[in-house]
């Protein structure tokens, strides 16, 4: 107890010099504290984006995460009704996931017979209402990131989303009324020859089979045509009135991207043959099962003897693990440098006390403390630097925390499209808090060593000889 | 130390607890080293303090007086010979062990006070006693009543730096006497004084060793001090000169 009673008297004894260790101590443990609460946020963003869009699972036919992508009409699952099933209605599932649905991708040509344009695209159908539901996890209480609800209705055929940069290569952005989206400028040697008639008229095939109904409520809405080859080999094509428009994180994505129903796209994919699914989307109420999650679907489809695998978000989106490992990295680089400081501060301090306590060291010593209660003597006023300092910090750091959380400040994480609230997530961070609280007391400690040892060593004649 | 010799100081001190040589040295040498050079600061000095008496070591600058009361205090070890504290070889016991024992028979009063800046005088004086582990409610009635004794009741809470010199030394005073050691050495314990408190700490010192009849054994350069003391040690150039005994 006196150890204790001498030590906080000699920290604060020594006021200036105190203070300015436990100002770096204080300033090193919350910037890490901080970071560490922006890094929290960036994850637990980044997932909430990633799992709003691709769920935590999808289940694929085996191989067709590897092979599949550039026919997925080829990997179409068959039973996938009876997986969907399967999955819905499997108990230990239904206590974990909150949307399992399925999913269609295709390729193939869009095309404008309005403004004679075409392009590739590569698109998703989907159940619209289960993947506007999709947009509703937020775990982490992070927000939307961003992700709007599609606009789509199950039972609506005709229907469909793009992407900006797709809407503007075909021309259509005067029509859907676009901010930002120029109209395309006359290239030379492109805008001067004579327009070439697409070799199939793609919109004349569409109209064909166009339902007269839909078509006349929706003459304000842009329409292009969609080309495909079934899973047979044949093209086909229907038509697609673009009902909305979505920035896409990537511009690869968003030249390319048509979101649509489901139905629409097994339709021009499989034709008036039976309708596949390329996957099973399983968004879980918690990121934590996923383990769980995985395992069970796994023992599932051995059981049911289906041959499907199962792929996990950081599969799926290989961005995530190489956004939090990036961020991670810069986290560990700023903890260690914030460490060595702290080090060779508390270092400094403490041997300036032991020189200066030279006299008092050896005046303990006569009176028969030994040498490990002088080193611990040094060692608990280290401790209590980097103890009182770091929780300091932590407390500049909640400030800080609470001034940026409530200063309506935005930003657009990496990954995403539209700006989001800045938000230093220290609730979601307290094991990191604690980790950098407990690290820096540590340290201090570990840094008080060598001078605690130093002053340990001194022989009784020497110190008290000190002046 | 003899086996003979031992028999001897423990008759002694079996006959009169007052005549027993608490500290005994002998042929004692001790030799820094200055560069590559050996500087002898003692040189083979046999002397014996007994116990319960008023000793000084006197002799002038750089005699050797700090030296010897560092090698009598166990805070130094002889280059050779064998310095006996209450029957026991000092020489033989490691650095833990020999904490131990000036812990609990040895006290100390420095030139320079050397109090510890941050506790108060009461929490100087507790100090010695809570290295020996004393219980809480022991320890606070002994540093309390050892404060009275020397006169400073009233400034209990005070800090190091809030007492005149006279009072630090008080305390030092206190503190080396409040475990009840077997023998208190004070390097030239008046040096830092002016002549009159000088006086009256060696009267202080005087009355304590009476009433707590314990071993003072004190050093100082000053002859007029001889007076006080039951013997006189004096050495010159790290030789013992002379011995006078009953200066009382």
């Amino acid at each position: 107890m006196l150890t204790l009673t001498i030590a906080l008297r000699n920290i604060y004894r020594n006021t200036r010099r105190s203070l300015t260790t436990l100002a770096t101590i204080a300033l090193g443990a919350a910037a890490v504290s901080l970071f560490g609460a922006f890094i929290t946020y960036i994850e637990y963003g980044v997932q909430t984006g990633a799992i709003q869009q691709t769920g935590h699972l999808q289940v694929f036919r085996t191989g067709y995460f590897d092979f599949g992508a550039a026919s997925p009409a080829a990997w179409g699952m068959e039973n996938y009704q009876a997986v969907l099933r399967l999955i819905k209605e499997d108990p230990e599932m239904k206590s974990l996931s909150t949307v399992v649905t399925p999913i269609q991708s295709l390729v193939g040509i869009v095309g404008s017979s309005e403004n004679n344009t075409s392009k590739t695209f590569f698109g998703t159908g989907f159940v619209p209402s289960e993947r506007d539901r999709m947009k509703q996890w937020n775990e982490y209480g992070t927000g939307s990131q961003g992700l709007k609800q599609s606009g789509l209705r199950d039972g609506d055929l005709l229907g469909g989303i793009s992407g900006v940069g797709l809407v503007r290569i075909l021309g259509l952005c005067r029509q859907l009324n676009l901010d930002e989206c120029p109209t395309a400028p006359t290239v030379s040697g492109v805008g001067d020859a004579p327009a070439r008639p697409p070799s199939v008229d793609l919109g004349e095939l569409t109209k064909r089979d166009r339902p007269v109904g839909n078509a006349a409520q929706r003459d304000s809405e842009p329409t292009v045509d969609l080309l495909a080859a079934t899973a047979g080999g044949a093209p086909n094509v229907v038509g697609l009135q673009i009902t909305g428009v979505e920035l896409q994180s990537a511009k690869e994505l968003d030249d390319n991207y048509i979101g649509m129903n489901i139905g629409l796209a097994q339709n021009l994919v499989y034709g008036r043959g039976d309708h596949k699914a390329t996957g099973i989307i399983v968004q879980l109420k918690r990121t934590e099962d996923m383990p769980r999650a995985r395992a069970r679907l796994s023992n599932l489809f051995k059981e049911h003897g289906l041959d499907l695998e199962v792929r996990d978000f950081t599969q799926l989106n290989p961005q995530y693990t190489q956004i939090i490992g990036l961020f991670g990295s810069i986290f560990s680089f700023i903890s260690v440098i914030i460490g060595i400081v702290v080090v060779f501060t508390v270092s400094n301090a403490m041997s300036m006390s032991v020189v200066e306590r030279t006299g008092e060291i050896g005046t303990m010593r006569a009176m028969g403390v030994r040498r490990k209660g002088i080193r611990h003597q040094f060692l608990v006023e280290g401790s209590l630097l980097g103890l009182i300092g770091a929780t300091c910090g932590v407390v500049i750091a909640y400030i800080a925390a609470f001034g940026v959380n409530h200063s309506l400040l935005t930003w657009t994480p990496p990954g995403r499209v539209a700006p989001v609230p800045l938000i230093l997530y220290m609730t979601g961070a307290y094991t990191l808090i604690a980790l950098t609280w407990f690290g820096l007391a540590v340290i201090s400690s570990l840094a008080s060593m060598i001078p605690a040892n130093r002053a340990g060593r001194m022989t009784v004649v020497d110190a008290l000889r000190h002046v | 130390m003899t086996l003979t010799a031992d028999l001897e100081a423990g008759i002694l001190a079996a006959a009169d607890p007052a005549r027993a040589p608490i500290v005994q040295l002998s042929n004692v040498v001790k030799t820094y080293k200055a560069g590559s050079q050996d500087v002898p600061a003692v040189k083979g000095i046999s002397l014996d303090i007994r116990s319960q008496t008023f000793t000084m070591i006197v002799g002038p600058s750089g005699s050797g007086k700090t030296t010897l009361l560092n090698l009598i205090g166990c805070i130094d070890t002889p280059t050779s010979g064998t310095i006996t504290i209450r029957g026991q070889n000092v020489a033989k016991l490691n650095d833990n062990a020999i904490s131990d024992f000036r812990a609990q028979h040895v006290g100390f009063i420095f030139q320079n006070f050397s109090l510890i800046p941050v506790l108060s005088a009461w929490e100087n004086i507790e100090y010695p006693l809570m290295l020996l582990g004393m219980p809480a409610a022991e320890r606070r009635e002994r540093a309390t009543s050892m404060l009275e004794e020397v006169g400073l009741a009233d400034q209990r809470r005070h800090r190091p730096n809030q007492l005149s010199g006279g009072q630090k030394q008080r305390v030092a005073i206190a503190r080396a006497l409040v475990k009840g050691p077997d023998f208190v050495l004070a390097d030239e314990p008046t040096a830092n004084l002016d002549s009159k408190t000088g006086a009256g700490i060696i009267n202080l010192m005087r009355r304590m060793q009476e009433q707590y009849s314990t071993t003072f054994i004190f050093s100082t350069h000053d002859d007029h001090l001889m007076s006080h003391a039951d013997e006189t040690f004096s050495i010159c150039d790290g030789l013992l000169v002379g011995n006078v005994s009953g200066g009382r």
